[in-house]
């Protein structure tokens, strides 16, 4: 397994002596994905983090980032070894809804933080809310819900609608349809991990549908654009952005042109924190950032904003803290619900292509500070 | 439900079925010959992808890249066999399974370290990126139907490599009796690696032309291999006419039914019921069909030392 320490405050204090009482020093465990198929996500999350991090200058923060290779049972044994062996005062960092699952509720039990740079499945944001986890991403459901919403905007009437047969799938094609107000042709489980859509493809040119929503992370998505693009089936799709992302579009090349996706963020989003993440990123990583690193830069910069309001120690200010959202999200406008979700703006984007790079351009948005459909469930 | 919906659905189950087809060749050329449970077939599947990618994206030509990723994939099958494989023949089918799949997770991360973590692009050729019109009007994407063609095309020169050469003597002596072809003065040794690398070649070239459609991404190759062990199963192990016929029935069940399980039940519960419940069962009906023959049928369809 790889393991990063990285310790900034030893190597600064050892190179500059310690010439002043340091602040409450902050121990993150970071447990995310960077090995198997899905470690694109974990990897650009990670080093959005440990972007922001480094750009700060803080020398009181330590970050243990660990690899839990997309599997829960290792996510598990991870958080364990963070909280007892490392004493970490706040987890961050995992990319997948089931693996948040296994470790956040635990986690939380035992009085540390919880900051989901990706991953927020609905439980975790109606009654089985905490006061130490905080979404800094999304409700898992935001982005299918802006893409409902454009449907209706688009003039669409009839869409077939599509993602894998799992408990994200499933919440996927019900926040489609919380604001989707046309008819619904098809909605198709697919298998999680398949491969082969030619089965999808041909129901979809029989379906007379006006527009196709599907949601199919990862390389889920690269092979079914390619795939449609082959088919020559001119029906429009929409999509959230996770099948989009940075990393995904060079993959799938010309096929997703022009494709509409939904996204909170886009490297184009007109504000003075973005422009610098999107330079200082390029300048770092020399590559474009995703979205998954761009959740974990504005991850960062709350738990710095909330680190310079409050001791961690002080578990009851340092949640004030956080709630505060005092720090300039690449977002632009940001601020907290009352169950710790983001309420912000969630946009709609084109897949263009600039030079040889293919990349997003946001072209409307679709939900005006958005909350979430649990928050009224959550009692804390 | 239209008749072309029907046949375009039956061109994707066989398109399906070539491709589990070039898998399950080499895997049962393998395991036949020599005895090898090989979970590492996959990664040389993964490895004819990317290098396949690589290659294109570096001379512009899809072409050059498909021979590249099989002459790739034949050297790295050739040099796996002569410094691990070789090793396992006499030791018990776990141990096969532990050192193959220790190679599983050498190549995924070794391509990692290689290639990086991202996907890769690769495009099919641009004459076959398009869709073509088949008599009756049905609309249906060249390359797919290119792979159909190449898939049956590989399929009759390797019946004809096994039933008309020496080497193909060789190799059904093999599967007969390995001893007794050594005590006739063959070569074992360099036939062995000569299966290995031809079953690697194969699963290379499949690698290649399912990349062009798919993503390459790390771990490609581990969805196919259980399928191609599904398809070595039912059609006999050892037999290639076995996973010819096999992988052609497995990939018309397994389009079928993820198409027309959901619409059938839906006559019988309510519709997203019938969806759910029917997507369910379409993803377990390639193996309730393995248990169904295994029950009548235990060596398999047609087995290979009857």
């Amino acid at each position: 397994m790889k393991k990063t320490v990285l310790s900034l405050a030893t190597a600064a204090s050892l190179l500059a002596g310690v010439s002043f009482a340091a602040a409450e020093p902050v121990k993150v465990g970071m447990i995310t994905t960077l090995s198997g198929g899905g470690a694109s996500l974990g990897i650009d999350s990670r080093d959005g983090f440990l972007l922001a991090v480094k750009q700060s200058g803080n020398k009181d923060i330590e970050v243990i980032v660990e690899d839990d290779a997309q599997k829960p049972d290792l996510a598990v044994q991870l958080a364990d070894k963070l909280i007892q062996s490392d004493k970490v005062d706040v987890l961050t960092g995992i990319v997948w809804s089931n693996l948040a699952m296994a470790v956040v509720p635990s986690a939380v039990a035992q009085g540390k933080f919880y900051l989901s740079t990706n991953a927020a499945p609905s439980q975790l944001a109606g009654a089985g809310c905490n006061p130490n986890y905080f979404s800094v991403s999304y409700q898992n459901d935001n982005l299918h819900e802006a893409a409902g919403e454009y449907a209706n905007s688009a003039g669409m009437k009839k869409v077939f609608i599509m993602a894998p047969n799992y408990p994200a799938g499933k919440d996927s094609l019900s926040g489609f349809k919380r604001f989707y107000k046309g008819e619904v042709t098809n909605e198709i489980y697919t298998q999680l991990g398949q491969t082969d859509y030619a089965a999808e493809i041909a129901e979809i040119r029989a379906s007379g549908a006006d527009g196709v929503f599907f949601f199919l992370p990862g390389g889920m998505g690269i092979s079914f654009m390619k795939q449609y693009a082959g088919a020559g089936v001119e029906v429009p799709l929409i999509g959230p952005a996770f099948s989009f992302d940075q990393n995904i579009l060079q993959a799938v090349g010309d096929a997703a042109l022009g494709v509409k996706n939904t996204s909170t963020w886009s490297k184009d989003l007109d504000n003075e924190a973005n422009k610098a993440f999107v330079a200082a990123y390029q300048a770092e990583y020399n590559r474009l950032p995703s979205i998954y690193a761009a959740q974990g830069y504005d991850t960062g910069n709350l738990l710095l904003s909330a680190m310079a309001a409050a001791p961690v120690t002080d578990a009851d200010a340092f949640r004030k803290a956080l709630e505060a959202a005092d720090f300039k999200s690449v977002r632009g406008k940001f601020s907290f619900g009352p169950n710790h979700h983001p309420i912000q703006d969630i946009h709609v984007r084109e897949v263009i292509k600039e030079g040889d790079i293919f990349t997003n351009k946001v072209v409307g948005t679709a939900l005006a500070d958005r909350a979430d459909a649990y928050a009224a469930d959550c009692k804390m | 439900m239209t008749v072309a919906l029907f046949l375009e659905q039956i061109l994707n189950g066989l398109q399906l079925g070539v491709m589990l087809f070039l898998m399950a060749a080499g895997l049962t050329l393998i395991f036949g010959v020599m005895g090898l449970i090989n979970l590492a077939h996959g990664s040389l599947f993964m490895v004819g992808g990317f290098v396949c990618a690589a290659v294109a994206a570096w001379t512009g030509s899809f072409w050059i890249g498909l021979a590249a990723s099989l002459a790739a994939a034949a050297a790295l099958g050739a040099l796996v066999e002569i410094t691990v494989i070789r090793r396992l023949y006499d030791r018990d089918h776990l141990d096969q399974v532990l050192a193959t799949f220790a190679l599983v997770l050498m190549f995924s991360e070794g391509t990692r370290f290689v290639f990086g973590s991202f996907p890769l692009y690769l495009d099919p050729p641009a004459f076959l990126s398009g869709p073509v019109t088949l008599p009756g009007g049905l609309p249906y994407p060249a390359y797919r139907l290119a792979i159909i063609i190449a898939g049956l095309a590989v399929a009759a020169g390797l019946g004809l490599l096994i039933s008309r050469t020496r080497l193909g003597m060789q190799i059904r002596a093999g599967e007969a009796d390995r001893e007794m072809i050594a005590a006739l003065g063959v070569d074992i040794r360099f036939l062995y690696t000569v299966v290995f690398a031809l079953g690697a070649a194969l699963a290379g070239f499949a690698g290649a032309l399912i990349g062009a459609i798919q993503s390459v991404q790390i771990g490609m190759g581990e969805p196919v291999l259980i399928l191609a062990f599904v398809v070595i199963v039912i059609g006999g192990i050892g037999s290639i006419r076995g996973a010819l016929v096999a992988a052609l029935i497995v990939g018309l069940v397994d389009t079928l039914g993820r198409f027309l399980l959901p619409t059938l039940l839906a006559g019988v519960m309510e519709a997203s019921a019938a969806r759910g419940v029917g997507s369910a069962i379409a993803s377990m009906l390639i193996y309730l069909l393995m248990a169904v023959v295994l029950v009548f049928k235990p060596k398999g369809l047609f087995p290979a030392n009857a």
